[in-house]
């Protein structure tokens, strides 16, 4: 038997590490579902299919730019030394995915502009009839319109993985240093994004395409947390302890019942069931994938922070 | 250039907390928040019983994570002796670098800059030894240069059975507690 | 005769300086000083060496000033009680200059004594409103009806004005509550005392026996400093104590006793000794006194006999008593130094002062040196008036063996009024609620007085039940006396303010002064400024207040310490030797050797209640310093973790203590551990305040004074045995 008393009761890491609250999940998950966004639209402008692909190439990056500035508020938020935010651009520290993370957002708004110029909703074109006169001039170089959704791809695959490997990259926590981690919330925030347009599309062959889309990531995903936990669950007795957060803790109810059963495994059946015409397609599969998405980063960004190198202890 | 490291001799320490009070004044740490701490590890059953007791602090890693983690540099290891340390204008308050700390050492100081041990450097500068090192009553913390294999905490090293905390973490800490 | 007298150390060559010489250049060269001290810079650092008041040790620092502002405290490198580092309590002493919960002006009780409402007033209303007070206790009662409880060096000026008075009065909890057992005990064996700072020569010790000691949670500076050193040089610890405490985790041997039995273990082992014939017999044989007697008294007192009582397996009493025989006289047999626990602690510190003299170790290296002081006169005051009463502490020598005033007893009379009323309180430095058991009979005193002053830096408990409250300087910020140290080294201390006092406090030489004064009694204050005193002093001694301020300290060299090293044994006892069989005692009707008695147990369900230090706070003292009560902000009950099992509680539940007289402490936390016995639980003394002006401390954990409202009388000297009392615990749903 063990007693460990320590006389440090310091703000944010004691009892145990709590250092982010809800604005990192909730920048993570809304940073991982432009990423998905960007990565659909952009593979359809790729494939030159974005006249084909309405809601996915219209709206996305349009609401990418909405969520992403609203992620980066959240981001914003957590800062506790706001006035140098400026800090992060005034250096490109190589090392560091948060670095990485500011940078990539650099090059990232421009894409998502581009992307959603290639195709600006009609009220716009109407309002701004420069953005008509832009979307006709792309309209006329397939070539450019590739480039333009190739670099939405990439830069949203970028994106998605690099809101895993921010938490991978720490070390500290036995519970995020994975791998997996960055493939995982991409494939999260891919599931996030073909459901949301499965959800809000008009046209039947879009919204089918993506549900089958939606489906795939979801099985990649639950693919990946199986790969996660077995990765944790075979390496040191700290990344075992930290497995077993999510396997007989206290995060166990609300990781297999919210993340796994209700965010991917219900709508996966729901889903399946409806692109083979067994049942209707209804909002509530999406709607599930999405809560799914955010109660993922929730769930890892908070036990996580409870997970440690050290032997548990009761600090007094 | 030097690589400072603390060596603490736990057979002496009696965990008298003088260390984390010298650190408060010296380094006016705010209340409520303490860049050293005590650790009391007791193992075994009444009476037969076995006690460490450490103090504890940033490690000053020769691999630090929470430098690699810094998105601005704030955080940074200090030509100076190798020491870990946050500069406090460029330090944006993201706490990556408290996430990454297998030990805790840092906090948000009530100003919203990263803060933790400087190892103090200012009086290292001028020849003098941590305020920790400095106060300690009973003479079990040690300072110097571990490049130095003459310094005193390098021949401690050498001659007395010794550990360091999670090294499994792998960032390679430069505090060594003698057994 | 003063038999150390001949170990003062005279250190000047000029002894010829006159006083009336020194008188005219005095009044110069204090000006000069003062002057100096007024136009302090604002800016830039500044050093000023001082010595520290968080506990009565005294260790010389440094206390430097940053622009004007206080910013730290280092111990002086030239002090050899500090060795130039201070304690935590010390290091964070700082805080007490910064405390924001800091009396402030004088204030008079507006209603009932007790409820905390008060009137600010000026020093001038307060003082002649204590005088005034004062004046009419001596017409109607006499000047001996005002005492003074008073703990510490500060108290040295207003006893010379109350002295002047007609006072006789004067006791502080240091001895009853405190070392006086001890003393006492070691009084009857070698004919001395162990005093304070204890003579006790750690360092040097190979092995170190610690009953109940706590060194490292006590935190007396030298004594913890040179216990580092003993461990560290691989000395054999033995920790006596029904808790592990940090002590015991150094030790070799841990004997986790029952609470109360000690005086079992020390017969046995002495028996052990004796009977194996492993004592310094030579030592004995010139030394010792009744040692035949002595020794047959021991026959029955085998560890077999022992086992029972104690919890200590006879092979462990055997294997430690042979291992102290092995080392000395380098044994040390620590004497302790709160040692009213049971009772009959002065026969327990008799025991131990006779296992000490078994090993040869009084008088020995690694054992006890024998301190010296240098010579410094006392400021030639006027003779003081005497009074024909005797003291109404210890009426008729109840305690024959009382070496000094007994605060319980001034407690009693003022309750009874016999041998004689007592009429005025005068409180300085001593948290009174805190410090002596049982709180009620301490109100019940107060309710029967007619004046009831307390100096003190902070809203206390006490003052909350004076009538006037004198708020003073805390030491950062004030002259005190000199402290002429007994020491290995002996050396002059000098205490001088650092920074100026935040609001209207007053130091206690200009209260004392003023009041003087006030009474009339100018003539006993031939000087205006405390400096002009220090002065005359110091000059007696061949030094300056001038050399004192820029240094802090003089040493008077390193004297020899050690019988060894040409010290010449002396043990001023009736019989001029180590009396290992007392006839003093024996004429008084005590027991001349020894003899153990089997303490009461508690009710069943119940704890008995321990309590001591933690290495950050002193007493009831330092709860509101910001900086220690950061350290450690409440205590924790300690509970047996097999205990706490038992009643469903881990670690950070929450319990309240009852006490067998049904008194309930306010909610503490609970450390369940290994680290204590389970038949006792155990609390850090001092928290629990209930003074609602002490903002940070207030409501913060449980006083164990609250539920000590039994104790058990030493009948030979009058110290308070507080170890006695059973609590139940009590959890919070
Ligand atoms: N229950 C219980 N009782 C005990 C003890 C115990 O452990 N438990 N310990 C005993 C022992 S060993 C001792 S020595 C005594 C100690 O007993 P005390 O010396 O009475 O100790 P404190 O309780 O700290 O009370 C000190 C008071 O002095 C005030 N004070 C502090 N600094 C100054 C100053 O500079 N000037 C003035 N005027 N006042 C000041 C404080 O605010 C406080 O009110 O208690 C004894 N009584
Ligand atoms: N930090 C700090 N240090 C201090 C002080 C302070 O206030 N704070 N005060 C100073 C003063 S004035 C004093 S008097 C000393 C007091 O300190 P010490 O004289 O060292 O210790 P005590 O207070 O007598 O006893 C406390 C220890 O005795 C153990 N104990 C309790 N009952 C028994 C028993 O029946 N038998 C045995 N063998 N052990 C028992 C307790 O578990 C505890 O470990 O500390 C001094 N040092
Ligand atoms: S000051 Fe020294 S003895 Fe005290 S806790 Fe710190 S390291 Fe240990
Ligand atoms: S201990 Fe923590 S803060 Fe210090 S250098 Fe190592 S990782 Fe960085
Ligand atoms: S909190 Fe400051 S020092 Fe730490 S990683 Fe962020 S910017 Fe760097
Ligand atoms: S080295 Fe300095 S900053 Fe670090 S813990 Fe020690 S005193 Fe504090
Ligand atoms: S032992 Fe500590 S509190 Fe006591 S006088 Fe020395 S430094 Fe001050
Ligand atoms: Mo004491």
């Amino acid at each position: 038997m063990t007693e460990l008393l320590i006389t440090r009761s310091n703000h944010l890491v004691d009892p145990y590490v709590h250092v982010w609250a809800w604005q990192i999940p909730v920048y993570l998950f809304l940073g991982g579902w432009v990423a998905g966004m960007m990565s659909l639209a952009g593979y359809f402008q790729w494939q030159g299919r974005h006249r084909d692909r309405q809601c996915t190439c219209v709206l996305t990056p349009w609401l990418g730019v909405v969520l992403l500035s609203l992620g980066m508020f959240a981001l914003f938020l957590d800062l506790e030394h706001k006035r140098y935010f400026w800090r992060l651009y005034t250096t490109f520290e190589i090392a560091s995915p948060m670095s990485w993370g500011a940078w990539i957002l650099v090059v990232v708004y421009p894409a998502l502009l581009a992307a959603a110029l290639v195709q600006p909703p009609q009220w716009l074109r109407r309002a701004v009839p420069a953005t008509e006169a832009l979307a006709s001039w792309l309209e006329s170089r397939p070539a450019l319109v590739r480039a333009v959704g190739l670099a939405s791809l990439v830069l949203g695959l970028a994106l998605g993985i690099y809101t895993g490997i921010l938490l991978s990259a720490l070390g500290a926590r036995p519970l995020w240093s994975s791998a997996i981690l960055g493939p995982l919330f991409l494939l999260s925030g891919l599931s996030s994004a073909a459901a949301f347009v499965h959800l809000v599309a008009r046209r039947r062959d879009e919204r089918v395409f993506l549900a089958r889309a939606d489906n795939l990531f979801l099985m990649l995903e639950l693919a990946a947390i199986v790969l996660f936990l077995i990765g944790l669950a075979t390496a040191t007795e700290a990344h075992k302890q930290a497995a077993g957060l999510l396997l007989g803790g206290p995060y166990t109810a609300v990781f297999w019942v919210g993340v796994v059963g209700l965010g991917i495994a219900v709508p996966l059946v729901v889903q399946s069931l409806a692109v083979r015409h067994r049942i209707q397609h209804t909002p509530l599969g999406p709607i599930m994938v999405i809560a799914g998405g955010l109660a993922l980063r929730f769930v890892i960004v908070y036990a996580g922070q409870v997970s440690h190198w050290a032997p548990q202890v009761a600090q007094f | 250039m030097a690589r400072y490291g603390m060596v603490i001799d736990t057979v002496r320490c009696v965990g008298c907390m003088d260390c984390v009070v010298a650190c408060k004044t010296e380094n006016e740490v705010p209340e409520g928040l303490n860049r050293d701490w005590i650790a009391y590890e007791t193992r075994g059953k009444h009476p037969t019983l076995q006690m460490e007791i450490r103090t504890e602090r940033c490690n000053h890693c020769d691999e630090p994570p929470c430098v690699t983690c810094c998105p601005t540099g704030a955080s940074h290891v200090e030509d100076f002796g190798r020491i870990v340390l946050v500069t406090h204008q460029e330090c944006i308050g993201c706490k990556a670098c408290l996430a990454s700390c297998p030990y805790d050492a840092r906090f948000v100081h009530p100003e919203g800059y990263a803060d933790k041990c400087t190892f103090c450097i200012h009086r290292v500068k001028d020849g003098l030894d941590p305020a920790c090192v400095a106060v300690c009553p009973t003479h079990c913390m040690h300072f110097g240069d571990f490049d130095d294999p003459n310094s005193v905490v390098s021949r401690l090293l050498a001659s007395r059975r010794h550990h360091a905390l999670l090294v499994a973490a792998g960032t390679a800490p430069r505090i060594f507690y003698l057994d | 005769m003063d038999p150390l007298s001949r170990r003062r150390f005279l250190k000047i060559s000029s002894a010829t300086l006159g006083l009336a010489a020194g008188g005219g250049a005095l009044a110069g060269a204090a000006r000069a000083v003062s002057s100096s001290a007024a136009s302090t810079p604002p800016t830039g650092l500044q050093k000023v060496p001082t010595f520290c008041d968080i506990c009565f040790w005294k260790c010389g620092a440094i206390a430097y000033v940053r622009d004007g502002e206080l910013w730290k405290i280092e111990g002086n490198p030239d002090d050899p009680l500090s060795r130039g580092r201070l304690c935590p309590r010390g290091t964070g002493g700082i805080g007490a200059h910064r405390d924001a919960d800091r009396l402030r002006t004088p204030l008079i009780r507006r209603r009932n004594r007790g409820d905390e409402e008060w009137a600010a007033v000026t020093w001038d209303e307060a003082l002649g409103h204590v005088a005034e007070k004062m004046q009419a206790i001596k017409s109607r009662h006499g000047p001996e009806a005002v005492a003074l409880f008073s703990h510490g060096i500060g108290g040295n000026f207003l006893k010379h004005t109350l002295r002047a008075y007609g006072a006789i009065n004067f006791a502080a909890p240091s001895f009853a509550q405190c070392r006086g057992p001890r003393d006492v005990g070691f009084h009857l064996t070698f004919g001395d005392g162990v005093s304070s700072p204890e003579r006790t020569d750690i360092r040097n010790a190979r092995c170190l026996v610690l009953i109940g000691s706590h060194l490292g949670e006590n935190m007396h500076n030298t004594q913890v400093q040179e216990f580092a050193d003993a461990v560290g040089n691989g000395a054999t610890v033995i920790v006596v104590d029904p808790r592990f405490s940090i002590a015991a985790g150094k030790a070799k041997h841990y004997l986790p006793i029952k609470p109360g039995t000690d005086l079992a273990l020390l017969l046995a082992w002495m028996h052990v000794i004796v009977s194996e014939k492993l004592y310094d017999q030579d030592y004995v044989a010139q030394h010792g006194f009744g040692f035949e007697q002595f020794a047959a008294s021991l026959v029955g007192y085998t560890p077999e006999w022992a086992y029972p009582e104690t919890g200590i397996q006879p092979e462990v009493i055997r294997e430690t008593a042979r291992e102290m025989a092995r080392y000395r006289p380098a044994t040390l047999v620590h004497p302790g130094r709160h040692a009213t626990w049971y009772g009959d602690d002065a026969q327990r510190s008799r025991g131990i002062a006779l296992l000490n003299a078994l090993l040869g170790s009084w008088g020995r290296k690694g054992g006890f040196y024998v301190p010296a002081s240098m010579d410094v006169p006392e400021y030639p005051y006027p003779p003081y008036p005497t009074s024909e009463k005797p003291q109404v502490d210890n009426p008729g020598g109840r305690y024959p063996f009382a070496l000094e005033a007994i605060t319980t007893g001034i407690r009693e009379a003022t309750v009874t009024g016999q041998p004689y009323p007592v009429k005025g309180w005068f409180v300085y430095a001593t948290n009174l609620i805190h410090a002596l058991p049982n709180e009620a009979e301490t109100i019940r005193a107060i309710q029967n007085l007619d004046l009831m002053v307390v100096v003190d830096v902070i809203p206390s408990e006490i003052a909350g039940w004076a009538d006037v409250v004198l708020p003073e300087s805390v030491y950062l910020e004030r002259y005190d006396d000199l402290n002429v140290e007994w020491f290995r080294e002996p050396f002059i201390a000098l205490r001088q303010p650092v920074v100026e006092s935040p609001h209207d406090q007053k130091p206690n030489w200009w209260i004392a002064r003023e009041l003087a004064l006030k009474l009339g009694l100018g003539t006993y204050y031939p000087w205006r400024h405390v400096e002009e005193y220090l002065d005359t002093r110091l000059k007696g001694a061949g030094l300056s207040l001038a050399e004192l301020k820029t240094k802090g300290i003089v040493g008077g060299g390193t004297p020899p310490v050690f019988f060894d090293e040409g010290v010449a044994p002396e043990f001023p006892t009736p019989s001029g030797k180590i009396e290992f069989y007392s006839l003093q005692l024996q004429e008084k009707g005590f027991d001349p050797v020894p003899r153990y008695k089997k303490p009461p147990e508690g009710p069943p369900g119940t704890f008995r209640l321990l309590y001591g230090r933690a290495p950050v706070h002193s007493f009831s003292r330092t709860q509101t310093n910001p900086i220690l009560h950061d350290m450690m902000s409440e205590n924790a009950v300690w509970v047996n973790a097999d205990v706490a099992v038992r009643y469903g509680l881990k670690t950070g539940d929450v319990v309240r203590l009852k006490n067998q007289d049904g008194v309930v402490s306010r909610p503490v936390k609970v450390l369940a551990t290994e680290r204590i016995r389970p038949d006792c639980v155990y609390l850090v003394h001092g928290f629990g305040h209930t003074a609602t002006r002490l903002r940070r401390a207030y409501g913060k954990g449980a006083s164990d004074a609250q539920l000590i409202t039994r104790y058990e009388t030493d009948p030979l000297m009058g110290g308070t045995g507080m170890n006695v009392n059973f609590v139940s615990l009590e959890v919070e749903s």
